[in-house]
C-alpha cells in the first residue's frame, strides 16, 4: 500500500478518535458545570479540559479569562482552533477524501456525511446549540465510523493502519484525561465528599466506564481503583493496556524491514502494562507515570511516521 | 412543447414519440409527476452524500459542486449505435496512426496534406517523442470523442479528446442511479450494460505494458484531491483495484519507476495518468510542476514504463488539427470517413479570418488549445460587447482560434419544475485502444440545462443523463 495512503488512513482514524474524545471530555465537564459549585471550581474544570488537549495557552491568548461557554465553543466549533471537534472532523474528511478509493463506500459516506452535518451544525447560532445532543451526536458518528470500518472493510493493511491510528490516539487521550482529572481531584481542590463523588463519576463517565467500575469493583470509588481500571485492565476498552494491545497487534501485522525497533518499543510498553501493578505505579507517582506514558506514545507516533508513512522514505 | 427547429431525440415532428422511445413514453405517462420530483430529490441527495462532485476552477478553493443529473434517459437505438461505433473505431484508428506517423516518418507531412508548421510549431507537439516506440504503437489508449447530432439527425464529431478525457465515472454512476431509482424501466427495456467499463479499461492498460512484463502493475495518477476530476480518478482506481498515486508517491531509480509503499519501493509498469504532459516531469517539461515525477520521461522513452495516454498525443486533438481528420482517415486507412466533421474556418488563414470576422454573430469561435468550454464564443447567444472582445482577440491572435457554424444541436427532454422540457445535448463515447479498439455501448450524455444554451460542459453548468443503447 502507498505510504501516503497509509498516512492518510492513520490520520483519518486519529482525527475521528480525537473528535470523540474531545466530545467526551466536554460532555462531562459541561455536566459537572451544572452541579452547584463555586465559580473558581467550575473554572478550574474548564481549564483542566483545555489543559487536557494542550490548548490552554492558545485559548487564553484568544479569550483572556476562562469562561465555560467560550471554552465549549473554542473546543467544539471554533474554526480557528486547529484542534476543535469541527476541525478534527474536517481533517478526518479531508484525509478520507484523499484515499476514498481505499475506503469502502459505506466508510466514505459515513465520514463525508459526518463532516457535511458538522458544517451545517457549526453554521447555526450558538444559542440554538443543544450541547448534550451535540456531544452525543459526535460520539455516535464516531461509533458509526468504527462500526462501518469493522463491518465493511477487508482486514488488510489499510485496516491495520486505521486501527493503529485509533488506538494510539485513544491511549494518548485516556492518559491525558486521567492525568488532568486526577490532579484536579488529588490536589483537593474540589469540595470533598459528595463533590468528589461527582468528579470521579464524571471522569469515569467520560470514558464510558461508570457502570463498568461498579460492575468490576462493586465498591466505592477510590483513586487507586479508577487509575487501575483506566490503566491496567485488559477488559476495559479504553484502558491504556487495551489500547497498547491493539497498537502492538496492528504493528506486528504491518511490519516492514525498518520497523523492528518500533515494534520492540510498542511491545515493551504493552508488556509493562500487562504485567504492571497499580501499587508500583502509585509508588513512583501517577503523574510521573502518565507523563512518561504520553511521551512514549508520542515517540511511537514519530517512529511510525518514519518507518511507514513519510514519503521521503525510500 | 417541442421546438421544431431542432431534431428531438424523443419526439418526431408529428408529435409522436420516436419508435425507440415509445415504451418509455408510455411509462412516463403512467408515472405521476410527484413521483418523478421525489426521485429527483432522492438522486440529488444521494449524489451529495456519496460525494460525487467536481471542483470548479476560479471559485473558492475546494468548492465542490454536484453535476446535475437528469432523470430522463437519452435512448439510442441499436442500429444507430452500431453505425456510430463503426465511425468512432475508424476515426480513433486513424488518429492513432497519425500520431505514430508524426513521431516517426511524418509521411502525411511529406505528402503535403498538412502544412508541417501546423504540427511542428504546435504547443502539443512533443519533440521528445520523435523516434520513440511506444508499446503496441498505441498513443490514444482512452479517447473521449464528443459527438453531436444536428440538422435532420446526422452525427457530427465536435472534438477528439485524446489527452485526459473525463466523464466516464458519471456515465457509470448515472446508470447505477437509474437502476436504483427506476428498476422497472430496466425490466421494460433491453438496455446494453456499461458496468464492465473498468474491467475493460484495466484489461486495455495491461495489454499495453512494456515488453517482457507478464504481470504488470497498473496505477492511476492524479494531480490530487483538489483537481476538478478527482472523484473520477479515485473512482476508477477503486473500480480497477489499483493504487491511486500522486506524483510525490512515485520516484525514478535505475531507469525504472517505483511507488513508495509501506513495504518499500514497488515497481510500476503502466501509469494511467490524469495529468497533462506539461506537469509529468519537472526535469523535462514545466520545472515548477509539483505534481510530476523527476526523470519519468527518460524511463518512458527507454520503454520501461507505459503512459496512457502517450506523451504528445495532444498533437492530434488540437482544434487546429481537427479539420484534417477526414484527410487522415483517407490517407492512413484508404477509407471514406463514416462520421462527419463540422466545417471549420481556420482563423490563421486570412480568407477564413475575414469570413469569420464578418459573420461573428452566427458562429461559434473556439481557442485551438481550449477545453472545458472555457474561452469560447457562441455568436448567437453573445452580447455585443462579447462579440467586440472576440473580434479584437481574433485580430490579435488569429492562429489561436477556429470558428464553426452554430450547429442546431439535437434536443432531449429533461425533467423541470413545470414538467418536461427540451434541452440541447451531446454525447461522449469512451473509446479504448489497445490490441483492439473497444468501447461500452453509449457514453456520457451531457445536457445544457439552461433553456436555449448550447454549452454542455459541466464547468459551465451542464448536467448529465443516463444513456441507453437498446439491444436488438
Amino acid at each position: 500500500m502507498l505510504s501516503r495512503t497509509a498516512d492518510q488512513l492513520y490520520w483519518m482514524a486519529r482525527y475521528i478518535e480525537r473528535a470523540e474524545n474531545i466530545a467526551r471530555l466536554l460532555d462531562v465537564t459541561w455536566q459537572m458545570s451544572l452541579v452547584p459549585q463555586t465559580t473558581d471550581v467550575a473554572n478550574r474544570s474548564w481549564l483542566a479540559a483545555l489543559n487536557c488537549n494542550g490548548m490552554a495557552q492558545a485559548y487564553l491568548d484568544r479569550h483572556g479569562a476562562v469562561d465555560g461557554a467560550k471554552v465549549l465553543h473554542f473546543l467544539a466549533f471554533d474554526e480557528l482552533n486547529a484542534s476543535s471537534i469541527y476541525n478534527c472532523l474536517r481533517a478526518a474528511r479531508e484525509n478520507a477524501h484523499a484515499v476514498r478509493g481505499t475506503l469502502t463506500q459505506e466508510m466514505w459516506e459515513t465520514v463525508n456525511s459526518t463532516w457535511l452535518e458538522m458544517a451545517q451544525r457549526a453554521a447555526r447560532p450558538l444559542s440554538e446549540v443543544d450541547h448534550g445532543e451535540f456531544f452525543e451526536w459526535v460520539k455516535r458518528r464516531s461509533s458509526l465510523s468504527r462500526g462501518v470500518t469493522f463491518g465493511t472493510m477487508l482486514h488488510d493493511e489499510a485496516f491495520h493502519f486505521i486501527r493503529l491510528g485509533t488506538h494510539l490516539e485513544r491511549a494518548d487521550n485516556t492518559a491525558r484525561l486521567l492525568d488532568v482529572k486526577y490532579h484536579l481531584l488529588a490536589a483537593g481542590l474540589t469540595s470533598g465528599g459528595a463533590g468528589d463523588y461527582y468528579q470521579w463519576g464524571a471522569l469515569l463517565r467520560s470514558v464510558s466506564a461508570f457502570e463498568i467500575y461498579r460492575r468490576v469493583y462493586r465498591d466505592v470509588m477510590t483513586p487507586t481503583r479508577v487509575a487501575e481500571l483506566l490503566i491496567l485492565r485488559d477488559d476495559m476498552p479504553r484502558s491504556l493496556r487495551t489500547c497498547l494491545e491493539a497498537v502492538d497487534a496492528a504493528l506486528n501485522k504491518i511490519a516492514n524491514r525498518h520497523s523492528a525497533e518500533t515494534i520492540r518499543r510498542a511491545g515493551q510498553l504493552h508488556a509493562e502494562l500487562r504485567y504492571g501493578r497499580i501499587e508500583d505505579i502509585f509508588a513512583d507517582g501517577l503523574h510521573h507515570f502518565l507523563t512518561r506514558f504520553t511521551e512514549r506514545i508520542s515517540d511511537l507516533g514519530n517512529r511510525i511516521g518514519q518507518d511507514f508513512l513519510l514519503p521521503s522514505l525510500l | 412543447m417541442m421546438n421544431s427547429a431542432f431534431y428531438d431525440e424523443m419526439t418526431q415532428a408529428t408529435g409522436e414519440p420516436r419508435p425507440h422511445y415509445r415504451e418509455y413514453c408510455k411509462w412516463l405517462k403512467e408515472t405521476a409527476a410527484e413521483r418523478l420530483a421525489r426521485k429527483q430529490a432522492e438522486a440529488d441527495l444521494t449524489f451529495r452524500r456519496l460525494g460525487i462532485t467536481f471542483a470548479v476552477y476560479g471559485e473558492e478553493a475546494g468548492t465542490e459542486r454536484l453535476i446535475p443529473f437528469d432523470l430522463l434517459p437519452r435512448i439510442i437505438p441499436a442500429q444507430e449505435w452500431k453505425a456510430l461505433a463503426e465511425g468512432l473505431r475508424q476515426r480513433v484508428r486513424a488518429l492513432n496512426l497519425f500520431i505514430h506517423d508524426i513521431y516517426h516518418n511524418q509521411d502525411i507531412l511529406k505528402a503535403g496534406l498538412i502544412p508541417p508548421e501546423q504540427i511542428l510549431k504546435n504547443a502539443q507537439y512533443r519533440p521528445e517523442m520523435q523516434g520513440v516506440d511506444v508499446p503496441e504503437g498505441i498513443y490514444t489508449h482512452i479517447a473521449g470523442v464528443d459527438v453531436v447530432r444536428a440538422g435532420a439527425g446526422e452525427f457530427f464529431v465536435l472534438e477528439d479528446n485524446l489527452r485526459v478525457p473525463s466523464g466516464v465515472s458519471y456515465m457509470l454512476e448515472d446508470r447505477k442511479m437509474m437502476m436504483r431509482l427506476f428498476p422497472e424501466l430496466f425490466a421494460r427495456h433491453k438496455i446494453a450494460p456499461v458496468e464492465h467499463y473498468p474491467d475493460m479499461l484495466l484489461d486495455n492498460l495491461r495489454s499495453c505494458a512494456p515488453k517482457g512484463v507478464s504481470d504488470p502493475t497498473v496505477v492511476v495518477m492524479t494531480p490530487g484531491s483538489y483537481n476538478s476530476a478527482y472523484f473520477e480518478h479515485a473512482f476508477l482506481a477503486q473500480q480497477m483495484g489499483v493504487e491511486l498515486v500522486e506524483g510525490r508517491d512515485l520516484f525514478v531509480r535505475d531507469d525504472a519507476v517505483y511507488m513508495r509503499t509501506t513495504q518499500g519501493p514497488q515497481r510500476v509498469d503502466v501509469i494511467y495518468r490524469r495529468i497533462d504532459d506539461d506537469f509529468l516531469d519537472p526535469l523535462a517539461f514545466r520545472q515548477d510542476s509539483m505534481l510530476g515525477v523527476p526523470g519519468l520521461l527518460s524511463v518512458y522513452r527507454a520503454g520501461r514504463v507505459t503512459l496512457a495516454n502517450a506523451i504528445g498525443a495532444g498533437v492530434a486533438d488540437d482544434k487546429s488539427i481537427y479539420p484534417y481528420v477526414p484527410e487522415m482517415i483517407r490517407f492512413y486507412l484508404g477509407e471514406e470517413p463514416l462520421l462527419n466533421n463540422v466545417p471549420t474556418w481556420m482563423c490563421r488563414k486570412p480568407d477564413d479570418l475575414a469570413y469569420v470576422l464578418d459573420h461573428l454573430p452566427e458562429l461559434v469561435v473556439k481557442e485551438t488549445h481550449g477545453a472545458g468550454g472555457y474561452g469560447m464564443l457562441v455568436g448567437p447567444a453573445a452580447s455585443k460587447d462579447e462579440i467586440a472582445r472576440f473580434r479584437e482577440l481574433l485580430i490579435a491572435h488569429p492562429t489561436q482560434y477556429i470558428a464553426q457554424p452554430t450547429l442546431a444541436l439535437s434536443t432531449c427532454p429533461i425533467f423541470v419544475e413545470s414538467g418536461i422540457a427540451p434541452r440541447h445535448i451531446d454525447l461522449r463515447p469512451f473509446v479504448l485502444s489497445g490490441k483492439e479498439i473497444k468501447m461500452v455501448p453509449g457514453g456520457l450524455t451531457r445536457v445544457a440545462l439552461r433553456e436555449g444554451s448550447l454549452v454542455v460542459n459541466s464547468s459551465q453548468g451542464g448536467g448529465t443523463k443516463d444513456t441507453w443503447v437498446l439491444e436488438e
